[in-house]
């Protein structure tokens, strides 16, 4: 609290970093990956849901 | 009372407005999700004790609010089609549901890859959690109960009953931390106190909050559509829209 956003910027340096997560990559990126498949999933089963009612 | 406002409540009507605020709302939940990312991963800092697996908190949290808060919302279009008996309030309600069930599902599935690193185990039998998994079952069993009863009428109302029924469950959750002894911890955001946490991570928690808002009003905005083309499809103005397409 208290310092701006600018100020506590993160710089992750690297690609690798990044993907790292300090160590905890599997459990962010694998958090990420779940709502990123179920949304699309979603996403999915609506468009061909809309299209078949269409039809 | 308002006349205008109940015009939109009859299917026929609500089903042209719905198609065209579908687009601008998942525009905004697209345009707030980045926004929200952006935020995540490279603004908010780095927590001084979780280090940076608290960065699951920015899918976890909404996920968590959107799965409490469109349960509600359906139990509330449940409990107006009983109480009113218009059509469109089932319709609204069974819609709303197999949103809410992913995103109960993404609470628990994000809640579980944080809490192995940060508790040391995947699961526990704690009041939060398990609540939470009876919130998902709330979900499946409104679905499956709908699908069962052939009569669109008869589905409305016992899916209705269950859905107020399971809303006796949203306070468990919500106040389940403060209630009995859990691992889980305390609410990220209380109303009466100041925020706890970096205001940059708590501005990331409420875009992305956002963005899951949209999008589930858009989901639901297209399911229903899907729901009132399928259960009027004998009446005379879908057989227009039909031949119009």
């Amino acid at each position: 609290m208290g310092a701006t956003a600018k100020e506590r910027n993160v710089n992750w340096g690297s690609l690798d970093n990044f993907l790292a997560m300090g160590g905890y990559g599997f459990y962010v990126w694998g958090s990420y990956a779940m709502a990123v498949l179920c949304i699309s999933l979603e996403v999915f089963f609506l468009k061909r849901s809309m299209k078949k009612t269409n039809q | 009372m308002n006349s205008d406002l109940f015009r939109f409540a009859a299917p026929q009507a609500f089903f042209p407005v719905a198609g065209k605020l579908i687009p601008w709302f998942s525009v905004l939940a697209g345009v707030l999700a980045l926004a929200g990312l952006y935020i995540a991963f490279f603004v908010a800092p780095t927590d001084h004790q979780q280090g940076e697996s608290y960065r699951i908190i920015f899918i976890h949290v909404p996920a968590a609010w959107m799965s409490m808060f469109i349960y509600l919302v359906m139990a509330g279009w449940a409990g107006m089609g009983l109480a009113l008996n218009t059509r469109l309030s089932g319709m609204m309600a069974s819609a709303l549901a197999p949103t809410g069930a992913m995103f109960t599902f993404l609470a628990l599935w994000t809640g579980a890859l944080w809490g192995k690193p940060t508790w040391g185990t995947w699961w526990v039998w704690d009041a939060r959690l398990t609540s939470e998994l009876v919130l998902l079952f709330l979900y499946l069993g409104f679905i499956a109960l709908k699908g069962a009863i052939a009569d669109p009428v008869h589905a409305d109302r016992a899916g209705a009953v269950l859905a107020l029924l399971g809303a006796v469950n949203i306070p468990i959750i919500y106040f389940s931390v403060q209630w009995w002894n859990t691992l889980h911890q305390g609410s990220s955001i209380n109303l009466m106190a100041a925020p706890t946490m970096a205001a940059t991570m708590l501005m990331g928690m409420l875009v992305m909050a956002l963005a899951a808002w949209m999008y589930s009003i858009a989901a639901a905005l297209c399911r229903v559509r899907s729901i009132i083309l399928e259960r009027e499809r004998d009446a005379a103005w879908v057989q227009l829209q039909r031949n119009a397409t």
